[in-house]
């Protein structure tokens, strides 16, 4: 809309989705290459072993929760670096909305702000841990 | 099989899969699930799991060319995001627990109708009627550019589309897949939003969508990390490369051979969850 008369770095809907888009990203390729490097050292530790997941059986506690998957990741267990990669693609949506709360703010659009704001308590809720 | 043997063909599956996603635009997500779990008898749930990240990635990776062209509404994909991510988190609440059966009758009925949809011949959404008074409400209606500058477009039935949000988010946490073709039904034919911006702001809401239930997902025990890194890996290297080699490809005949497969897994997925299989 502001395309043609924007000589000052005001914060337009163009600039913040450029700026979004670039987030994203980067975002994909950072959690790409973490995925990458923990399936390395899972295959190396576990590539003999045969796989079975015809059955359902919840995976185990140090690859579920926030917490435990940091912890085993930066003890160097492959599956759990896996998990972190994971962690930061989940996570780069949820930065994109947390950033569309700000640049709303900055363009002052307050009615957007609100609207943002339910978006991202959605995802935390749903990300630290509120329906089961 | 052992893990060796497992992940590298995972690996090549799931990248075929993205990259017949990229080129016929229905995104990977859709076969990820069938495929995992008729040709590698994977559990319905880990398929799911695996599936759903591998649609945040897609998502995010192609938005920043999305953007560049100047089509999403930003405006527009944060109000419906809403509907989308409440509807993921019934979804993923109804997945942990439905019967696996129950899912696969399901997937496979949205397949037909994806592909259905796919198939569908896109008359140019045309503006009609008074304006809604909630799009000029929420500030929706906008501009998108053409090669005569930029056109005006106004966005109505806020209310239907809104909830038809609701019940694609549902569909995304229930099964795993992103459900942009229901998204762009949405916004095309019930919104009225020229179909370029539906599409491209399809593709921006699809990964918020998902991020609404992987982490339900992953605390749930659902997102196995030896399945889910090949299935993600792949489904990104696929559509990485199949957006490159879009520009140049015709893509008619491939969709109609992809629609034709979709509808083939369907058929499959409903089958294997009436009897039992699953």
């Amino acid at each position: 809309m502001a395309q043609s008369n924007a000589p000052r770095s005001r914060w337009n809907d163009e600039r913040v989705e450029r700026i979004m888009g670039t987030l994203l990203q980067t975002g994909v390729i950072i959690s790409g290459l973490v995925v990458l490097a923990g399936g390395v050292l899972y295959l190396v530790r576990y590539g003999p072993v045969p796989v079975n997941y015809e059955n359902f059986v919840p995976e185990r506690a140090t690859v579920r929760s926030i917490r435990a998957i940091v912890n085993n990741a930066l003890h160097g267990d492959g599956r759990a670096i896996i998990q972190c990669g994971l962690l930061l693609l989940i996570a780069t949506p949820v930065a994109r909305v947390f950033f569309s709360i700000i640049a709303f703010a900055l363009e002052g659009d307050r009615l957007y702000v609100v609207l943002t704001l339910i978006v991202f308590t959605i995802l935390l809720f749903s990300l630290l841990g509120g329906a089961g | 099989m052992t893990t060796l043997v497992f992940v590298p063909l995972v690996l090549a599956g799931s990248l075929v899969a993205g990259l017949l996603g990229a080129l016929t635009g229905l995104g990977g997500g859709v076969v990820i699930v069938p495929l995992l779990v008729v040709a590698f008898h994977v559990n319905i749930r880990y398929a799911i799991g695996a599936s759903l990240i591998s649609v945040i990635a897609t998502s995010s990776g192609a938005a920043a060319a999305y953007v560049r062209e100047g089509f999403s509404n930003i405006r527009i994909a944060m109000f419906l995001e809403i509907a989308t991510t409440a509807g993921a988190l019934a979804g993923a609440f109804l997945a942990a627990r439905l019967a696996a059966g129950i899912i696969a009758i399901v997937f496979g009925a949205v397949l037909i109708i994806s592909s259905a949809l796919s198939m569908r011949r896109r008359p140019a959404a045309k503006s009609d009627g008074p304006p809604d008074r909630w799009a000029i409400r929420l500030r929706l209606n906008s501009t998108y550019p053409t090669a005569h500058g930029p056109e005006h477009y106004e966005v109505h039935h806020i209310p239907a589309g809104f909830g038809m949000m609701f019940g694609a988010g549902m569909l995304s946490g229930l099964l795993g897949i992103g459900s942009g073709a229901f998204k762009v039904l949405a916004m095309d034919q019930v919104m009225r939003i020229p179909f370029k911006v539906s599409t491209t702001t399809s593709n921006f809401m699809i990964g918020v969508t998902a991020a609404a239930s992987a982490g339900i997902y992953l605390r749930r025990g659902f997102v196995a990390p030896g399945l889910a890194m090949p299935v993600v890996l792949g489904v990104l290297l696929g559509s990485v490369i199949g957006t490159r080699i879009l520009i140049r490809a015709k893509t008619t005949w491939l969709r109609i051979l992809f629609a034709l497969v979709i509808v083939a897994l369907g058929i499959e997925m409903i089958y294997g969850g009436m009897t039992g299989k699953f």
